[in-house]
């Protein structure tokens, strides 16, 4: 059927444009990204697999509880016994990275849209449209700009991560009693620090919820990204799959549950610890 | 007629000579107010210009929600509060007395007019500048608290100290006698879901205190207690307020606690002032009808005080004897007379009989026949706490000032009367 709008040559005239004359942008992004990526796996593998173990575990620990801490250390030991382990380092760098762009970009747009109803309103749709866009869209614009590997996934993943990060910053902080933050004018206190001293110390567990689900989100991503070459445990399903190997995708995707409730425990601990504190 | 007259000069009199301090303030005070309103004007809306200008032709609030759909908040709004004063912005909710408490530190912003703090035009003061003013000067305390949750109560009471940039160390060595004065010596760790609304109403004052801020303003603090911590608050400001000595504006929409702090009350109605006045004055003069009828249900044997009903104290010298006590009570036609000192302290009372009898006995001396255990009131015990004790005591109650020296005296009748005549007043 012909196409009255004809949308789909538009976007390929405008990727290939940006393609053509963006080149160099691209390409110092693409460094950038691939630079800060590379240490942090490197950092991750440069860890004995036992050493990790015993450091995550006492992360959770820490930040969540005992019985966090013990399902970790033995979830740990059983990805180490299925033989995935190079894999889950793999995703676990991939998450860790695209974490830290989705908060480095994520936390102050959430601010920004926080004090103003005019960036509030303009966020809206173009959070919606980042988050209900099927993923696996943003791989074709990532792969041209990007080409395969680690660098595009990443990209991709942040997209597809970071808006529930935005969102629940700029709610959190709009919740905050403007009782409270009355009375922290009627003391003198500067915009910055009712933000620093109040709005976010009250939204804190908001903004862990959003960092929360930006990782269960990005971990869910990493595994769609393996088909333009993410590597990871997500890999080894799409191995699976392609070869109909049904055993080995089976393994690959425990091991990603396994990474999956790890991560969520802890970062849920660490958001209910702040919770407590506060009541 | 001339109950009258005199009645009027005793509460002029009695503004001025309330406590020897408060008279050295008067001195100070007509030099300059601590806070002066000029005009202050605020309207709610995008296109307040031309509610003003209509505002200024005259027109009513709701002529000019009408015509502009701008919402007046308060206009025409002029007063001055003295230093050390207790000043009680008073209305019904809705009447805009927490807006203009707001515009005097700008948490709102007034739309014209002006707000003088100590002679500096607060409403001419930049970002920083205002700032400094309400780090330093002016201090709030809120009608829902507005505590920090995610703070200590020692945090929450530093939170003044910290904005400033004052080191840990030193602000919590600030902190800590504040909190110890307003009875949270034990709770500086504690989170506020731990704390009562009572205690918690405490932190918000410590707050405030920490600061040491010239200006209190505060918005309906006790609004939000039971009547019986609220009761419990009420004399602890005050109690607090003889030993801190700040300038007070305190807004509430309970007549019974105007009337109990203020030394004067501004009564609001739909934005604008009806009465300025001390308690008595709003109570025995009220300048309309609106505020008679505000008024009407009020207890006035708790308002009014000692010094507004008693009457000049008649009484002789110890020095005197026997006959003069007796010559004078015959004049005078009483059965007892109060005896001072040669400094005007008051000695005791003798009794017409023991005079007679001690004339007799030809004893010079007044001192044998003195009572001493006699009831003193001060000038600003409440009436209501007298009456008891006139309807058990066969003596006029005495009122002595702080050094003892004799004021002026209570007898059953005049009090009756003083009730009854005032009463009238406020109908």
């Amino acid at each position: 059927m012909e196409a009255y709008i004809p949308l789909a040559q538009w976007v390929d005239v405008f990727v290939r444009y940006m393609e053509l004359h963006f080149m160099g942008f691209f390409d110092v992004v693409e460094t950038f990204i691939w630079f800060i990526w590379f240490n942090i796996e490197k950092g991750i593998s440069f860890v004995p697999w036992w050493l990790l173990v015993i450091l995550l575990g006492l992360i959770a620990w820490r930040g969540a509880g005992r019985s966090e801490a013990l399902f970790t250390v033995l979830g740990l030991v059983f990805l180490q016994g299925l033989g995935v382990w190079d894999g889950m380092v793999r995703t676990l760098s991939l998450v860790v990275t695209a974490m830290l762009f989705s908060v480095v970009i994520g936390t102050p747009l959430g601010i920004w849209a926080a004090r103003s109803n005019a960036v509030h309103a303009a966020l809206r749709p173009v959070l919606d449209f980042m988050q209900t866009m099927p993923s696996f869209v943003y791989l074709i614009p990532a792969i041209m700009f990007f080409g395969l590997g680690p660098v595009p996934a990443l990209i991709s993943i942040v997209i597809f991560a970071m808006p529930p990060l935005v969102r629940l910053t700029d709610l959190g902080l709009r919740q905050v009693s403007p009782d409270l933050i009355e009375a922290a004018r009627a003391f003198g206190s500067t915009p910055n620090q009712i933000l620093t001293k109040i709005q976010v110390p009250l939204a804190l567990p908001t903004i862990m919820a959003g960092i929360n689900q930006a990782i269960m989100l990005a971990l869910s991503m990493s595994v769609i990204a393996s088909m333009i070459g993410a590597g990871g445990l997500g890999g080894d399903v799409l191995y699976g799959i392609s070869r109909v190997e049904v055993g080995r995708g089976f393994v690959g995707g425990i091991s990603i549950v396994v990474v999956a409730i790890i991560l969520d425990r802890i970062t849920q601990g660490a958001r209910r610890e702040k919770r407590v504190r506060q009541a | 007629m001339i109950e009258l007259k005199r009645e009027a000069k005793v509460s002029k009199l009695g503004v001025e000579l309330q406590t020897p301090e408060t008279a050295e303030n008067n001195v100070k005070q007509q030099v300059q107010p601590k806070i002066v309103v000029k005009d202050l004007v605020k309207i709610f809306g995008d296109r307040t210009e031309r509610a003003l200008e209509l505002l200024k032709q005259g027109l009513s609030k709701d002529e000019i929600l009408q015509k502009t759909r701008q919402v007046v908040g308060i206009y025409n709004i002029n007063f001055e509060v003295q230093t050390g004063e207790i000043f009680v912005l008073m209305g019904l909710s809705g009447s805009g007395k927490s807006t203009l408490l707001r515009c005097i530190n700008r948490l709102i912003e007034p739309t014209s007019g002006q707000v003088l703090v100590d002679g500096e035009d607060v409403t001419g003061a930049d970002g920083k500048r205002l700032r400094e003013l309400r780090r330093k000067v002016m201090s709030m305390v809120f009608q829902s608290f507005a505590l920090f949750p995610h703070r200590t109560i020692l945090d929450n009471a530093a939170y003044g100290l910290e904005i400033q940039g004052v080191k840990k160390d030193e602000r919590y060595a600030r902190a800590r006698p504040v909190l110890e004065m307003v009875g949270l010596k034990d709770w500086e760790g504690a989170y506020l879901t731990q704390l009562s609304g009572g205690m918690q109403q405490r932190v918000g004052l410590a707050r405030a205190l920490v600061n040491n801020p010239d200006i209190l303003l505060m918005d309906e603090p006790f609004s939000a207690l039971d009547p019986l911590i609220r009761r419990e608050m009420q004399n602890e400001l005050l109690a607090l307020q003889s030993k801190v000595n700040k300038t007070v504006v305190f807004v509430t929409h309970d007549l019974d606690e105007a009337l109990k702090i203020g030394d004067r009350i501004a009564l609001m109605k739909d934005g604008s002032l009806v009465q300025i006045g001390t308690p008595e004055e709003i109570l025995t003069h009220p300048a309309s009808d609106y505020v008679a009828k505000f008024v009407q249900h009020v207890d006035i044997s708790k308002v009014l005080t000692a010094e507004g009903v008693m009457k000049p104290a008649e009484a002789v010298r110890l020095q005197d004897g026997p006959r003069v006590a007796l010559r004078r009570m015959r004049e005078l036609g009483i059965s007892s007379i109060f005896v001072v000192t040669r400094e005007r302290r008051l000695a005791g009372i003798v009794t017409a009989d023991d005079a007679l009898e001690a004339s007799e006995r030809r004893d010079p001396n007044l001192s044998r026949i003195l009572i001493e255990d006699i009831f003193k009131a001060r000038p600003e015990t409440p009436v209501s706490d007298l009456i008891p004790i006139l309807a058990d005591s066969k003596y006029p109650v005495a009122v002595v000032g702080e050094d003892g020296r004799l004021l002026g005296i209570i007898v059953r009748g005049a009090l009756l009367a003083g009730l009854v005549r005032k009463g009238n007043g406020s109908e």
